[in-house]
């Protein structure tokens, strides 16, 4: 062992300083990685965003104006699969690679070299995706892009799938391979690479939030690999898994798809509540409230989260005792989240406020994503969901904890670290545009899919009842303004990446406490080779 | 060795392995799936499937001051153009009585068919008190072209069946599985 630890010190000059494309195609910095992954997740919340706004016109008056109803559910699919694979997750573990090692006093991330490919794994997997979007667009809808939403039923997806679905399987294992690769990396980070005296209840509750999503991934997105897989088999190698013809179950694919698809709405939402938990003291000036509880929640919530896939399910027919069983679960779950949601408040409590622009965004993290989960709860509700089902009641849930949720927290941490990031800070200006633009045009956008859902309106559909017109007329309206309103963090982040702006301080926020503050902005391209020491 | 004395290479490659494991592992349980979910269908019902054997006890006794309702309805799958019925539609048994009921389906094509027909029964948690003695739906059924089949259906009720269903449905859906059963000759004839 002692070869190891002498080629230990000098590990770092052989890739010193590339330049130009080089430096990103090579890169095994997590620095440069990190980056990699914010700017990709955003072009694809463009790109999904883009299409939400075909859906959205489409939609603004009833009748059908503008695509058919065949291309509506290509939009509808792939948007919800480009937001859900290629926005929000690769933008989590962007942030994971930039803040991890930086929280933690490590030098890199601990496989640097895995950390490269599970990055450039990515694009050509969307590149896959987006390409049967547009042979659809622009092959007069023949060949199919995906059409089945994004949760793939079978048989949708497999006897009568498009031809395209093969690309689809392929583009999913590929996104699963790289999710796998970067949960792995931050658990082996987290584990190996803390500093001297940074123990496990020491770490930022960023890392630990991420440490447990990291352990989710690991569980279930091989299950996801399994579900497409059998897809794959189905489709073309004789296999029944899904198909009643052989003696399969389509409903097992529910089973199979949900227990990957409950853990997975919580990797997308865990990392948020730790930005929020970094983010919420440094700008009451207060530690944060419970932190032992914070941790202990988000592994309940996790827990928990592998026991309630099948209330996404009431309608299939079953038992009465599943259905009591997946409901209380369900509820149950709302336990540790409400310990979180009252443990930030009781942070801003008597806090000395102020309110810079990640905390605006964090506090209406809070305020809109408690929305979400409490029309979660109705949902949970085995008997009214019967009502609720696939309308546009759970069209509203889900996007309020996505949106003003997983992607408000993430705009937190994009205007919390691009100091740090960038070595400038967010133009004031523009972030406060895009702040409020976003925050009313948001709830103009979602709010009114609570009414229209309990009144009936089904979800995934090109066209609506004309009682439903006003309010569609209103919610496209909020969701052309929340898209265009993105294009004010485009100008932000591109005058960040260009260095026009204040000059940051190492630690531009008073309040703000950690490891990575301890560093100039912005961050040099190698910190903590020697480890700092954690008291 | 202690996991003090590793260097973080060494520790790193350790990770890195257990959870390369957990993640084949977890792969490997999502086929796991399939086995365990029809096991806990056979004992729960979950899915509405009736069992695949012909049942070989006779019922003890027939409930005689009870009866429950069960419908019959037939659906067509793929590649069926021809008649697939049920003689009777619904039937008010005693639990424990034994019936007969007969379904017809046919095949107006030039070619023989194989078809395989799929029960299900609504709620699924009846599925596990009907007892089917003779069924068309234990074995693939060849229609000669042009040919009408009676295919007859022989069940009881178990007499165990629970107070509160008065009343199911039994669903037949068939399918054609000729390209299917040839698929699977030839590929044994290539091992």
């Amino acid at each position: 062992m002692s070869t190891a630890a002498a080629t230990h010190d000098d590990h770092h000059d052989h890739h010193h300083a590339p330049t130009g494309l080089k430096r990103w195609l090579f890169s095994t910095n997590h620095k440069d990685i990190g980056t990699l992954y914010l700017w990709f997740s955003f072009a694809m919340f463009l790109a999904g965003g883009f299409m939400a706004m075909v859906i959205r016109a489409e939609l603004l008056e009833p009748g059908m104006q503008f695509v058919d109803p065949e291309f509506f559910n290509q939009m509808t699919t792939v948007h919800g699969l480009i937001m859900v694979f290629g926005a929000v997750m690769p933008a989590t573990v962007g942030l994971a690679n930039w803040m991890i090692p930086l929280m933690i006093g490590a030098p890199d991330m601990a496989l640097p070299r895995m950390n490269n490919w599970s990055f450039w794994i990515l694009p050509f997997a969307f590149t896959i995706l987006i390409g049967s979007v547009l042979m659809s667009a622009f092959g007069d809808g023949n060949p199919s892009a995906p059409n089945f939403g994004w949760t793939f039923y079978a048989p949708l997806s497999t006897k009568y799938g498009p031809d395209s679905t093969d690309l689809f399987i392929l583009s999913v294992h590929m996104m699963g391979i790289s999710s796998i690769m970067g949960a792995i990396n931050v658990v082996v980070t987290v584990f190996n690479m803390r500093a001297p005296g940074m123990t496990l209840m020491k770490m930022p509750l960023f890392v630990w939030t991420w440490l447990i999503t990291a352990f989710l991934l690991i569980a279930v997105i091989p299950v996801l690999a399994g579900a497409v897989t059998m897809m794959l088999t189905d489709r073309h190698f004789g296999t029944s898994f899904f198909d009643a013809a052989g003696g399969g179950d389509p409903v097992l694919f529910q089973h199979v798809f949900w227990f990957f698809g409950h853990p997975e709405v919580y990797i997308m939402i865990l990392p948020s509540f730790g930005i929020v938990s970094a983010i919420i003291p440094a700008f009451a000036r207060k530690p944060l409230f419970g932190y032992a509880s914070m941790v202990y929640a988000t592994a309940s919530i996790a827990l928990l989260s592998f026991v309630v896939w099948a209330h996404h399910m009431f309608t299939v027919g079953m038992p009465l005792a599943g259905t009591l069983f997946f409901m209380y679960m369900t509820m149950l779950i709302s336990v540790p989240t409400g310990v979180k949601v009252f443990n930030w408040v009781a942070t801003m409590w008597r806090g000395s406020m102020s309110f810079e622009l990640p905390m605006k965004w964090a506090i209406a993290f809070v305020v809109l994503f408690t929305c979400g989960g409490l029309s979660g709860l109705m949902l949970a509700i085995t008997p009214v969901d019967f009502q609720y089902h696939d309308t546009y009641f759970v069209v509203a849930h889900f996007h309020y904890v996505l949106v003003t949720g997983a992607i408000f927290s993430i705009f937190a941490a994009a205007y919390y670290w691009l100091p740090k990031w960038s070595g400038v800070m967010p133009n004031k200006t523009l972030g406060e545009l895009h702040f409020w633009n976003s925050l009313i045009s948001a709830n103009l956008l979602f709010f009114p899919m609570h009414f229209v859902g309990l009144a009936g309106m089904p979800r995934r559909y090109a066209d609506y009842a004309l009682q439903f017109a006003d309010y569609n007329f209103w919610i496209s309206i909020g969701g052309f303004w929340f898209g265009l309103s993105q294009l004010l963090f485009l100008a932000v982040a591109v005058l960040c990446a260009m260095k026009k702006g204040e000059k940051a301080a190492a630690k531009p926020w008073d309040g703000a406490e950690g490891l990575e503050w301890e560093v100039p902005s912005p961050a040099p391209f190698h910190t903590y080779d020697t480890p700092p020491v954690v008291k | 060795m202690s996991e003090k004395q590793l260097s973080v290479e060494e520790r790193n490659k350790r990770t890195l392995k257990k959870l390369l494991i957990w993640a084949v592992a977890m792969f490997g349980f999502a086929f796991l799936m399939v086995p365990f979910y029809n096991v806990i269908c056979d004992i729960t019902g979950l899915n509405g499937k009736t069992s695949s054997t012909a049942a070989t006890d006779v019922p003890e006794q027939v409930v005689a001051d009870r009866t429950v309702t069960v419908e019959f309805i037939t659906q067509k799958g793929d590649g069926i153009s021809g008649e697939f019925t049920s003689e009777t539609k619904r039937v008010k048994v005693h639990p424990g009585e034994i019936t007969l009921v007969h379904f017809y389906a046919s095949n107006p094509t030039s070619k023989d068919m194989i078809t395989q027909s799929i029960p299900s029964v609504t709620p699924g948690e009846a599925a596990r008190y009907l007892h089917k003695t003779q069924c068309f739906c234990f074995d693939q059924q060849t229609l000669a072209a042009g040919e009408r089949k009676d295919m007859p259906m022989i069940f009881y009720l178990d007499p165990e069946i629970p107070r509160h269903i008065n009343q199911f449905t039994l669903s037949y859906t068939i399918f054609d599985v000729t390209e299917r059963v040839a698929g699977k000759n030839n590929s044994v004839a290539v091992n």
